[in-house]
């Protein structure tokens, strides 16, 4: 026993506990807003407003067409210096990962809710409802349901995109194991056990998700 | 009149659809729309409710402009049923939630009041037994009888018909064919975009010809398929009876 307990494969394991929860943190505050702007932006693309329907395709085509890494070293370290304000790296990367994300959900949400065929908010319309109820009540819930399987994905996406933010040294699983062979130089032994960590949450997510569109299918 | 339509113009783009169209409909009518497909005879339907947006002429329902912006047109479509030719049931909701929506979000009638107005209209479409399922569980036949129950719940005075049974296995056109003629003998204006040319002959008071966007004829059933007078009707009518 003493040899498993001596061994960094352990040793390395609180380190890591403190990371996940950082990154688990980081992911489900960043895509809980994420998932708002995504709503806002992914109905804004369905207008026929084409000042609305601007705004909300510049958002979705800057945050898609630039690397979430310099996303986060502007929002870190560039808008900082331009506007003279300090913000902690927790904060700075649920930002991130809530612009981001939000744009790829937008594209979700626009999918998912273009899917819906016409004859539902005529249905809707017909009976009086106006645009907004019938998008509540009529569109909306269908539109959530086709949602569920690309949300799940992108879940998966933003977790693992939060290992970027290593580079400004927040605590989140990676940077957590980097730290660890820093001293110890187990590098082996410390990512063998980050991924590991990463694969706990990435793996039961995706067979979960595969029950849930199985069920959808029906 | 509970409908008047004047001089009514439709394009999808450069393409006319409704070239000039007029129709007067009084309380408790029921007038039939037959013509080929891509007569416009759905389109001018649609306009009735403002499902499509008309290019030029007006639209009256119960004197109301429907073209005015300063018409509520919301309102007016709870005044006006519409049944379409693919149901178009909400998939998410149970065949009561289907028929009490309306009167909840609009009439703002409590859940309780609104299920206890719903059954008699379940029964009266002879569905009783299926409040409680979802649409998919249902035949065309019975989705369609539930659409008319789910218009019927905003108390119309209007019921405008989308081709109802075209898209139904011929043994179930019976039933929903059934629901409307009672509706008729109960007196509701009714229009009907149909195929079915028994149904016209029985149940409508005046039928309409439509090709090409206009109405080429307009008589009372047992003239109009007995005696037509233009021969585009002679045409259509020695192809479908």
């Amino acid at each position: 026993m003493e040899f498993l307990t001596e061994s960094h494969y352990y040793r390395v394991m609180p380190f890591l506990f403190e990371g996940l929860v950082y990154t688990l943190m980081i992911t489900i505050a960043g895509l809980l807003i994420g998932f708002v702007l995504g709503a806002i932006f992914g109905l804004a693309r369905l207008t026929k407003n084409k000042f609305i329907y601007g705004i909300a395709s510049i958002y979705v085509e800057v945050v898609r067409g630039t690397p979430i890494l310099a996303q986060i070293l502007f929002i870190y370290f560039g808008l900082p210096d331009l506007l003279e304000w300090n913000i902690d790296k927790v904060t700075a990367s649920i930002i991130a990962i809530a612009l981001n994300a939000g744009a790829y959900i937008a594209e979700i949400v626009r999918g998912a809710v273009y899917s819906i065929d016409k004859g539902q908010s005529e249905a809707g319309r017909s009976i009086g409802l106006n645009k907004s109820q019938t998008m509540r009540y009529i569109i909306w819930p269908q539109a959530f349901r086709r949602m569920i399987p690309p949300l799940g994905n992108q879940f998966i996406i933003s977790l693992k995109d939060t290992s970027l933010f290593s580079v400004i040294a927040v605590s989140e699983l990676l940077y957590m194991g980097q730290q660890y062979y820093g001293t110890t130089f187990a590098a082996f032994e410390a990512l063998t056990m980050v991924c590991v960590l990463y694969l706990c949450i990435t793996i039961p997510t995706s067979l979960y998700l595969r029950k849930v569109e199985r069920r959808l299918d029906v | 009149m509970m409908i008047t339509v004047k001089d009514l113009h439709k394009s999808f783009g450069k393409n006319e659809v409704l070239k000039g169209i007029d129709l007067e409909v009084e309380e408790q009518e029921v007038v039939c729309v037959i013509g080929p497909s891509g007569s416009g005879k759905s389109t001018f339907l649609r306009c009735m409710n403002l499902l499509e947006e008309v290019t030029s002429g007006d639209v009256y329902i119960e004197g109301d402009n429907l073209t005015d912006p300063k018409v509520n047109i919301n309102e007016v479509r709870s005044r006006v049923g519409m049944v379409f030719q693919h149901f178009n049931l909400f998939p998410h909701m149970t065949v009561l939630e289907n028929i009490t929506i309306g009167p909840k979000k609009i009439k703002g009638h409590s859940k309780e009041k609104a299920e206890e107005e719903a059954r008699p209209l379940l029964d009266r479409v002879g569905l009783q037994d299926k409040a409680d399922v979802y649409p998919e569980s249902l035949s065309g036949g019975q989705k369609q009888r539930v659409a008319i129950a789910r218009s019927l719940a905003m108390n119309p005075k209007i019921m405008l018909f989308d081709e109802p049974t075209s898209a139904l296995d011929p043994e179930l056109v019976g039933d929903v064919l059934a629901v409307m003629k009672d509706l008729a003998q109960e007196g509701m204006t009714m229009v009907v975009v149909t195929h079915e040319m028994g149904f016209a002959k029985e149940v409508g008071d005046r039928v309409l010809f439509m090709d090409e966007g206009v109405v080429m004829e307009e008589d009372t059933p047992e003239n109009l398929f007995d005696n037509p007078q233009n021969p585009r009707t002679q045409e259509f009518l020695s192809k479908v009876l």
